[in-house]
């Protein structure tokens, strides 16, 4: 119980002769002030954690050392240490920006997913077969040309050397296909869009 | 007499770091032992 009273610069000087259990002395008299003070600049729990243990690193290293000049400032060098990994830690955030993801900021607020759910997807697959089977009430040749270019991606001049007719016959078949199919989509009130 | 503007509830609520850390520390500081030769510093740690 004695220890609880002595001042910072014994337990430093018995830290340094060797004593381990003088810098579990000074960690827990001085915790709270040195956490509180990084969290105050942080605002993260882990992140404080990281470095109030760097800071205490720093301090057990320069203490073996035995570079560690005791003016009875134990506890305003280490606060200076700790500043100086928070400065640190900003400039490093700084060059690499880190977001961690907390309720105000979701990182899904920046990426969104263009592909279509479920309901997308089913709406998507009843649209395609109503369309195939309102082809199949189209005149052969109309509906021909139309499978050429939409579903085979031919162009005119392909569909009009494979079908054996002018570009413009199969432009025209193009044409009427598309007007035939609005009209059954209008005359059954179909409708076809997701 | 003057107005306090600050909450006392945030002030006065105690920051600890977690049991872990301090652990770590009093066994890296256990462990870790330093000599100077010459003009280089060794950093021994033993496990």
């Amino acid at each position: 119980m004695a220890n609880l009273v002595l001042p910072d610069a014994v337990l430093v000087k018995n830290y340094i002769s060797g004593d381990e259990s003088a810098l579990a002395l000074l960690i827990n008299r001085h915790q709270s002030k040195i956490y509180g003070f990084i969290y105050s600049k942080i605002g993260d729990r882990d992140l404080s954690d990281d470095i109030f243990q760097d800071t205490f690193i720093k301090v057990i290293k320069t203490l073996k050392t035995s570079s560690y000049n005791e003016e009875g400032k134990f506890l305003p060098w280490v606060m200076r240490i700790a500043h100086n990994l928070v400065v640190d830690h900003f400039r490093k955030a700084k060059k690499m920006p880190f977001q961690r993801e907390t309720e105000e900021y979701s990182i899904f607020n920046y990426m969104t997913d263009n592909s279509l759910n479920i309901e997308g997807q089913i709406i998507t697959a009843q649209v395609e077969s109503d369309l195939a089977k309102l082809l199949e009430e189209l005149p052969a040749d109309q509906k021909e040309v139309l499978v050429m270019r939409m579903y085979q991606d031919l162009s005119f001049k392909e569909i009009a050397d494979l079908t054996g007719v002018s570009i413009n016959t199969a432009l025209g078949r193009m044409r009427y296909a598309l007007l035939n199919l609005r009209k059954i989509i209008e005359k059954n009130q179909i409708i076809l869009t997701n | 007499m003057a107005k306090l503007y600050s909450k006392k509830k945030l002030a006065t609520q105690k920051m600890l770091p977690k049991k872990e850390t301090i652990s770590f520390l009093l066994n890296y500081s256990k462990a870790l032992s330093i000599h100077k030769v010459g003009k280089s510093t060794f950093e021994i740690i033993a496990n």
